[in-house]
């Protein structure tokens, strides 16, 4: 079995990788907090990840890009914008969109509420190997979610032709860069140690 | 609880607890290029580079001065119909406004501009003095600290992307050009990937608590 600094009654500096004797409360080295197993690192993990859900529901509800034309304005949802690009024959960028702005986050959702879940059950986890690495993939993975806010704001400045076509962010712009911050906290606080932990409790038994 | 296992010796300086996974190991002395990766979770844990201050002070330079490149020169301009339009970076990460949008704005040059900045800017701090053989600034391990928890909010890379997907939106209306400061930016990308590839924690770390 592997020796883990809390078995050997230590406590390891994640910043920096440092030793220190157990109940340490600061890296002396790099001045980063020590905690063996981040307590409240779970209830941080649900917080953001439900702040992270909520505004994910008016990011999808409300228009993400107004188009205003002398005759009419047309509003797009994050799902209409992609449908209107896939529409036009722009099959490769509406897949970009549709990946970065739906199933990403959808993903990240089930993702962290999984794994959430499987450290709180306290079962032993059989493949802690994959779950290990599904929260490696969620923390890389959801910034790339920010690319709609982006596309929205280029969009908007570069079409500044005033009186023949207008386009504005809509409010799902907000509400949706906030969900991707927020998941982004979400999988930042999980600790992922507590995962390697039900790794030893399946070893023990 | 006491430290009795055999296997820890008290100089804990000979060990690398794995941040991912909880496991220690007992530092070895690697070859410049080589890479240890954790026996656990397979982390890399420690991958020292030749000169790598050096090369990540130089290559934060860069960044800096592309970054003032990429802020000032136009970044697209569009024509259609007679009317042209220029716009800078600043431009469009400011393109939200209003009380709800507004804020939004705000965070997009932090992603995209003042984070990209401030990372350089403390990068160099921190390893100027290491790099030269003199004692470490004030702060350094704040700096350094900071640099790395800044990283994943660094997003100049998928703003770029964005860029891509929005000429391809905008294409069909009108006739695009891409500025000078679009290939500062895609330039600032690259150089910001390369010097996060010499970073080795462990390395830095070890530097900067001998020479403080």
């Amino acid at each position: 079995m592997t020796l883990t600094a809390r078995r050997a009654g230590l406590v390891g500096c994640r910043t920096c990788g440092r030793a220190w004797p157990l109940g340490t409360a600061q890296c002396g080295r790099c001045g980063a907090a020590l905690q063996s197993r981040d307590a409240k690192s779970m209830q941080r993990v649900w917080a953001w990840l439900l702040a992270g859900m909520m505004f994910y529901i008016p990011a999808n509800i409300y228009p993400m890009l107004l188009t205003r034309t002398l005759v009419d304005t047309t509003e797009n949802t994050i799902v209409g914008g992609v449908i209107e690009l896939a529409k036009h024959g722009n099959v490769g960028i509406a897949l970009i969109v549709f990946v970065a702005s739906i199933v990403i986050p959808v993903l990240k959702f089930l993702a962290i509420s999984y794994l959430g879940l499987a450290v709180h059950s306290g079962r032993p986890l059989r493949r802690y190997h994959l779950h290990a690495q599904l929260l490696e993939v969620v923390d890389f993975i959801g910034r790339w979610s920010m690319i709609d806010v982006f596309v929205v704001a280029i969009t908007s400045t570069l079409v500044q032709l005033g009186f023949v076509v207008n386009v504005n962010p809509g409010p799902a712009a907000a509400a949706f860069a906030l969900s991707v911050v927020f998941t982004m906290m979400a999988a930042q606080s999980f600790d992922s140690r507590l995962i390697w932990d039900r790794m030893d409790q399946f070893r023990d038994e | 609880m006491p430290n009795t296992n055999p296997q820890i010796s008290d100089n804990f300086d000979a060990l690398i607890v794995c941040p991912k996974c909880d496991a220690i190991h007992r530092v070895r002395a690697l070859e410049t290029g080589a890479r240890a990766r954790c026996a656990r979770c397979n982390e890399i844990l420690i991958a020292p580079r030749l000169r790598s201050f050096s090369q990540i002070i130089a290559l934060s330079v860069a960044v800096a001065i592309l970054m003032v490149g990429a802020i000032f020169f136009p970044f697209l301009g569009i024509a259609a119909s007679g009317l042209s339009h220029a716009s800078s970076v600043l431009e469009v990460a400011l393109a939200f406004s209003g009380p709800i949008l507004g804020p939004i704005s705000l965070l997009v040059v932090v992603l995209i501009i003042l984070i990209p900045f401030l990372r350089a800017m403390a990068l160099i701090y921190a390893l100027w003095p290491l790099a030269t053989g003199r004692r470490a600034f004030r702060h350094a391990a704040v700096a350094l600290r900071a640099a790395e928890a800044l990283r994943p909010w660094s997003m100049a890379e998928i703003f770029i992307i964005g860029t891509t997907v929005a000429l391809v939106k905008v294409a069909g209306l009108a006739s695009i050009s891409l500025g000078p400061a679009f290939w500062a930016f895609c330039a600032m990308v690259i150089v910001v990937a390369l010097s996060d590839n010499f970073m080795c924690r462990w390395t830095v770390w070890k530097a900067l608590e001998q020479r403080s």
